[in-house]
């Protein structure tokens, strides 16, 4: 803790105990009680209360206080619990009993400030902080604040009963886990004795037949098995196998809610995995057999496992059907990339079924009983259900698939990217889904190029995305804009692909959509052209000459958007393909590059938005790294060139780019007010300064210059820039016409002189750096009640 | 009666009218029957497999033989395409009612009519085919032919001189507008959302409300919306109209529609669109609007070809108070309500009368041509599906959906241009009526057998039928259905007169009685409670002898009776009286009071008392008297 907090803290004790004395705003507390945290975590808490003896006072003035603020009274419980989580602060607190009259039955209990949940949740919080070690466990234990914590997960507040569950889960997980060496049985003898009081609380209420407490026990069991993994938790499930069991048997099902939820937490046993994991494939059960499809061999499920109940709600309303399907997928497509895991992760029939949802959203399905005729009716149409569907379709293009399924899902997603009724928003999960599959069936594909069935797939799909990108709907253009743009970035260099796209119309259609009236869309078909064009697939070449052809080249193109599209995201764009053209080595840039940054550079520097000018920067990052070299560092093992070779190439370089006027670029962006601008450019310049000592460039010439030796600021700076400018415009103007704005001197004199290292770190700061210090905050919290000196002046 | 629309797709069953000779259609071979009889040859023609009648289109009118037309006092039109019918119904059956509908209705009525009018009679065509229609030799035609339906009923088109005379004959009304109809009942016109002065009917009387929902629309298209609220409390719903396609979504067709449109005409082909001149063509042409410029199509022409499309697209600038919301603004600012009069004025959108004159001048490829008839068999659309067919670069977009857009091409096969089909029909479908009866909540919904059962074609489509509670009541062609009411209760009216001189009496607490006397006057199905006329005094004079038939015969009025009688005090007082030996025995109905000395009997029940005594006149009065005390009278 620096010495200007503690200097502060006692005078915000002092504050926080004074009963006349109100401190308003209680984010102050949450902020302070983060502060105290950091500082424990950092250095030793026992020093920070000794050094801090204001601390310890706070505590005991608290527990004195008959009538404290309830605010006050939460704050300390929990800053208590902060100190005691770790154990020599513990026993110091332990030796004043300060912990026992703050946590114990005979604490606050009894205090009138107990009504309010905060004080409650308070003192749950603190205790839960402070359940870091044993003695901390055995205290609780000693002192009756597990039976605290058992009554409050009735709590009226929710809040309060919600994290009494989770503390009983924390503190239960953390014995049990100090205890792991010893190998564990069902005995209660075997469990710790407060991890025996609390398993034996949750069997006893599991037993008492009444829907509150089963409830409560029931969440604590969901919460635990679903946070911790451990072998005892295996245990512990066969001690509650019986109970858990007797209550299924019950008839009316208790707590029906609470079960179904705990089993889903349970995807871990096997026999529990598969338990959970039937509920989840009961719904899909159910589809396909209403599509009269055969749940699949080894099945989706056991017919005798189905559920009249899932069945119930599956057809009791559109919402309920289309919520329990929409959730069933959703889990299941969190579950597929744990699939290997899975034994039994029934791939095909989850993809029939996953289809006949699909079919009988478009109306495809032929229903073959009364619940698939109901299905039929409710989910034809259904957007939310379609759309959920199509996103596990495209996750099940992981894995293995029978080809006649192949057929089908091409068939599928075909008729939804054609159909003139699929939304926008469904629209675009069909393209994504369909290039999940394109791709998958690309991997299987042994030879180079791709198979006959994709080369087919390909032949149906260019014509709808011909009609697609034509769409009067802009969300639908631009969702066939990207899906070109990745196809292209995957398959740009396969035969097959360029054949289709080429003999399409979709190049001249996505050029078209630059002049888009919609701004997204323009930024896509940015993206998808320069995507094209780098491939060479792009109708006409990019050629950065200024030739009065009879088409615009793409180039010129996209420049012209750079300087004078009215949003942002267009311009974002086109600069972003512009740096990827210059990275990649695109063979139209290559020709004549510095002639292609200069011309980019230039429409940059004029950007009014921030994210357009760092992306400029990273360009010409891109650009000194391919003329200068990597870092220095970063290739340790690079053939050096003779240093006199070296450093006339430097020179050189050093004279083409401010030719360039790439440092005149580089250099206002270091004074850019926005700092993300200014910090791109400061990295930038440290690279070059490194790059540049490395060669021994940067050694001065005159004393002048060992003076200023990285002391100066962005305000030098300003002024040398406006002077070098003074200076050249006071040229002839056939030297002003060359551009040479700068000397490679005037560069070095700029990188010798300015505290580079020194702004970076500044400006890795957050603009709010300062009033978020803990330093702020004391000072904040006793302004607000007048104890600042300088206030009291004021006041007068 | 309710609409008067006209069957226009037997015209599918004739061959096309080309504006301009066109040697394929002339030189089509005839007919000939299966043992090589050729007696049709000059009446029927086969063009690709199908065969066609060759003579002037006819319609198939409605129904005729089920009532008698003369006797219809009232026809309430929904929309201009329900209207189609009425001048062969006015001019041709003996009407002599009142036709109700909108002023738009009626306006753009009359162009479809007057267009409908112009493209049949600039083609003339001699011959008139009859021999076919001959139920012995219809038998041995081929489909769709021989199962056409009461051919013998279908007539030629109508005159401009009768669709004169028949809207002539319509009244028109304005939403919300209470139209008396023979005091019988009420009929209100309601937005249907579906069309410029589109309109639902509620039909009322006091007691009874029965609410006729055709051709209603909740979409948002440039219609003031559809008025739900008012057909809230119908005792009866009959609905019909609803959607043709109801598995198209209109949003869907939209988006198709233009980007065929787009391909197209980016290829360097054309794009001919058959439509009617009012309707959807003002959506799709306001949706171009807004389309061209991101298509890249700024530069294509468009043109719409309609005897009538000038004032069309004049008409539905001036209609502002039929509007919805948005466009009725407009009004005020005041710029055009729809956005065709800019594409007009920047010469986007060119309109023409025909082919003939100004258009074949300034007419440039490729291009966009809305124009008619969606039916393929008269119009100009006729010379545009000759002309463009046998290319592959152009495409026809089919939006309207009134007819099979397959039999519609049937006489221009083999075809080498495009085909889209692309319905826009903005109705009602299945989702949004089960919406519109959960919101009004009829008590019983009418209508027919078709939206009952899912389509043929989609036997499992169980979502494309009316779903409801209780279950409509379907109805059949030519089927007569008893609605599910009953009239209980008329109401009316008492003069203020004759209400003045009741005297009230309580009879239970809130519930007052009195007796009237009054002459009742019906007249116009109103019905007035008048005072009766005073009796007039014979004059003195005794030359009268025939007074009392100048009097009505008015009676002095026996009072009413109401109340019970107490046994026990009735008891007593007959006992106060005299009757010593009275019994009292219980019935089923009330009680019987013996009076054996008299040999007496009084039958006391609920709603009659009754004296029974021999021929004692004297001492039935004494009872009669007693019994009274007990009643109130007035």
């Amino acid at each position: 803790m620096d010495i200007e907090c503690s200097r502060l803290l006692p005078s915000v004790c002092a504050v926080l105990v004074d009963p006349k004395q109100f401190v308003a705003d209680d984010t102050c507390l949450e902020k302070l009680l983060d502060w105290f945290k950091t500082v424990t975590e950092a250095e030793s808490s026992l020093l920070v209360l000794q050094e801090n003896p204001c601390l310890t006072e706070l505590l005991f003035h608290v527990v004195k206080l008959q009538d404290v603020n309830s605010n006050i009274l939460s704050f300390t419980l929990r800053l208590a619990g902060i100190f005691a989580a770790h154990e020599n602060s513990f026993q110091y607190l332990q030796q004043g009993e300060v912990l026992l009259s703050l946590f114990s039955e005979a604490g606050p209990l009894s205090r009138p400030a107990w009504e309010d949940p905060s004080v409650r949740s308070g003192w749950i919080q603190g205790v839960g902080s402070m359940v870091q070690h044993e003695r901390a466990v055995q205290f609780l234990c000693d002192c009756g604040a597990i039976d605290v914590i058992f009554s409050l997960q009735g709590d009226p507040s929710l809040f309060v009963a919600s994290t009494a569950s989770q503390l009983l889960v924390h503190i239960l997980g953390f014995t049990m886990h100090s205890r792991r060496a010893v190998p564990l049985t069902t005995q209660d003898c075997d469990w710790p004795v407060c991890a025996r009081m609390i398993v034996g609380h949750i069997e006893e209420s599991l037993r008492s037949g009444t829907v509150p407490q089963i409830t409560q026990a029931l969440n604590v069991l969901t919460t635990l098995f679903g946070r911790c993994h451990e072998s005892w938790t295996e245990v512990l499930w066969m001690r509650m196998n019986p109970f858990v069991g007797s209550l299924l048997e019950k008839e009316p099902l208790l707590a029906a809610h609470s079960l179904v939820d705990l089993f889903l937490s349970m995807a871990r046993p096997q026999t529990l995995r598969t338990k959970a994991f039937n509920i989840l494939l009961q719904p899909l059960a159910c589809v396909l057999q209403a599509a009269s499809q055969p749940t699949g061999s080894p099945g989706l499920l056991d017919e005798s496992l189905n559920d009249s109940v899932i069945t119930d709600i599956l057809l009791s309303s559109k919402s309920s059907c289309a919520g329990l399907l929409c959730q069933t997928l959703a889990h299941l497509e969190e579950l597929q990339p744990m699939s290997h895991l899975l034994i039994d992760w029934p791939h095909v029939p989850l993809l029939s079924a996953v289809m006949t949802i699909l079919r009988f959203c478009s109306g495809l399905a032929t229903p073959a009983s009364s619940v698939g005729d109901r299905l039929c009716g409710i989910l034809i149409g259904c957007f939310r259900v379609q759309r959920s569907a199509l996103d596990f379709l495209g996750t099940l293009s992981q894995g293995p698939s029978p080809s006649e399924l192949i057929r089908g899902v091409v068939e599928i997603l075909l008729v939804y990217l054609k159909s003139p009724d699929s939304s926008p928003t469904v629209l675009k999960k069909a393209f994504q889904a369909t290039l999940k599959w394109l791709l998958s069936l690309s991997k299987t594909s042994t030879s180079s190029d791709l198979c006959p069935q994709t080369q087919h797939f390909l032949r149906d799909l260019f014509p709808i995305l011909q009609k697609r990108l034509c769409s009067p709907c802009w969300e639908v253009r631009d969702s066939a804009l990207e899906f070109l743009t990745q196809l292209t970035k995957h398959w740009g260099g396969r035969a097959g692909f360029r054949q289709a796209l080429l003999s399409s119309e979709v190049p001249e259609l996505a050029e078209d959509l630059l002049r888009d009236p919609e701004s997204y869309v323009r930024a896509s078909a940015v993206t998808a052209m320069g995507q094209l064009s780098s491939r060479g697939l792009c109708s006409n070449p990019i050629g950065t000459g200024s030739k009065n052809d009879e088409k615009k080249s793409l180039f010129l193109e996209l420049l012209e958007i750079l300087s004078t599209d009215s949003e942002g995201f267009p311009r974002r764009a086109v600069i972003q393909v512009f740096t990827e053209w210059l990275r990649e080595g695109h063979t139209d840039v290559s020709k004549d590059k510095e002639q292609f940054v200069t011309k980019v550079l230039q429409v940059v520097s004029c950007d009014l938005d921030w994210e357009v000018r760092v992306q400029g920067l990273e360009l010409a990052l891109v650009f000194l790294v391919q003329t200068l070299g990597q870092h220095e560092t970063e290739c340790p093992y690079a053939v050096e060139m003779s240093s006199v070779t070296q450093s006339t190439q430097l020179t050189e370089s050093l004279q083409m780019l401010c030719h360039m006027k790439l440092f005149d670029f580089i250099f206002s962006a270091l004074c850019d007010c926005d700092r993300p601008v200014a910090r791109k450019s400061c990295d930038i310049l440290l690279y070059l300064k490194a790059k540049l000592a490395h060669h021994g460039s940067l050694q001065g010439s005159g004393e002048a210059c060992t003076e200023s030796l990285g002391t100066q600021n962005t305000a030098w700076l300003e002024t040398t820039l406006r002077k070098w400018k003074a200076r050249d415009q006071g040229q002839p103007s056939e030297v002003a016409d060359r551009g040479d704005c700068q000397e490679p001197d005037d560069v070095l004199e700029v990188l010798r002189s300015v505290d580079l290292e020194g702004l970076r770190g500044t400006l890795a700061k957050s603009s709010d750096h300062i009033e978020k210090s803990p330093q702020s905050l004391l000072q904040d919290m006793l302004a607000t009640v007048g104890i600042l000196e300088e206030n009291e002046a004021d006041c007068y | 009666m309710l609409d008067c629309g006209l069957d226009m797709t037997s015209t599918l069953n004739f061959l096309p009218l080309p504006l301009v000779q066109s040697p394929r259609l002339s030189n089509l071979p005839g007919w000939a029957l299966k043992d090589g009889n050729t007696f049709l040859d000059k009446e029927l023609k086969e063009c690709s497999g199908h065969v066609f009648v060759d003579s002037v289109p006819e319609f198939c009118l409605p129904e005729t033989e089920l009532i008698d037309l003369s006797t219809v006092d009232v026809i309430l039109i929904s929309n201009y395409h329900c209207m189609m019918a009425l001048p062969y119904i006015t001019e041709h059956t003996g009407f002599t009612g009142t036709v109700y509908a909108t002023e738009p209705t009626v306006q753009i009525g009359r162009l479809l009519m007057e267009e409908l009018v112009n493209f049949i009679e600039r083609v003339p065509k001699a011959q008139s085919a009859s021999l076919w229609k001959n139920k012995e030799v219809q038998r041995l035609l081929p489909a769709p032919l021989k199962d056409a339906v009461e051919v013998s009923t279908w007539r030629r088109c109508y005159t401009m001189q009768e669709v004169n005379s028949a809207l002539s004959k319509i009244q028109l009304v304005g939403y919300s507008q209470k139209i008396e109809l023979f005091g019988a009942v009420q009929v209100t016109p309601l937005s249907s959302g579906y069309a410029l002065g589109s309109s639902n009917w509620i039909i009322q009387s006091h007691y009874e409300k029965v609410s006729y929902v055709s051709g209603s629309s909740l979409l948002t298209t440039h219609p003031q919306p559809m008025d739900q609220t008012s057909l809230k409390n119908s005792d009866v719903l009959i609905l019909t109209g609803l959607t043709q396609i109801p598995t198209a979504n209109p949003d869907g067709m939209v988006g198709e529609f233009c980007s065929n449109l787009a391909l197209t005409v980016r290829n360097g082909g054309n794009v001919l669109i058959p439509c009617y001149p009012s309707g959807v063509i003002y959506d799709l042409l306001e949706c171009l609007y807004q389309y061209i410029d991101s298509a890249g199509l700024s530069n294509v022409p468009f043109y719409f070809i309609s005897p009538v499309a000038n004032s069309s697209l004049e008409f539905a600038q001036i209609f502002a108070e039929w509007l919805c919301h948005n466009k009725q603004t407009k009004v005020y600012l005041p710029e055009p309500p729809f956005p065709h009069a800019e594409l007009i004025q920047t010469n986007k959108l060119k309109h023409y009368p025909s082919i003939h004159g100004d258009f074949s001048n300034e007419f440039k490829q490729p291009c966009v041509v809305f124009t008619g008839h969606p039916s393929l068999r008269f119009g100009d659309v006729v010379h545009f599906m000759e002309l463009w067919g046998k290319s592959s670069l152009n495409t026809v977009i089919f939006t309207e959906p009134d007819f099979s857009y397959l039999d519609a091409l049937a006489p221009y096969q083999p075809l080498a241009m495009k085909c889209i089909y692309c319905p826009i029909d903005t109705r009602l479908n299945f989702i949004q009526v089960s919406k519109l009866l959960k919101e009004v909540q009829p008590l019983h919904v009418v209508c027919p057998e078709q939206y009952t059962q899912p389509p043929p074609a989609q036997a499992h489509r169980m979502d494309l039928v009316i779903d409801c509670q209780p279950p409509a009541m379907s109805y059949r062609r030519a089927e007569v259905l008893a609605l599910p009411f009953k009239r209980r209760y008329e109401k009316i009216e008492i003069m203020p007169e004759l209400a003045d001189s009741l005297v009230p009496l309580e009879i239970k607490p809130g519930i007052s009685l009195a007796t009237v006397s009054a002459v009742l006057h019906t007249k116009d199905n109103k019905h007035v409670l008048q005072s009766p006329p005073r009796p007039i005094q014979p004059p003195a004079s005794k030359k009268r002898k025939r007074v009392s038939d100048d009097i009505p015969d008015c009676k002095l009025l026996k009072p009413l009776l109401s109340g019970s009688i107490p046994v026990d005090q009735f008891v007593q007082t007959l006992e106060k009286h005299g009757f010593s030996d009275v019994k009292v025995e219980d019935t089923a109905k009330g009680h019987i009071v013996l009076l054996q000395e008299a040999e007496t009997l009084i039958q006391i029940e609920e709603d009659s008392t009754h004296i029974i005594c021999d021929n004692d006149e004297m001492l039935r009065v004494r009872l009669r008297d007693l019994v009274l005390k007990f009643l109130q009278k007035f």
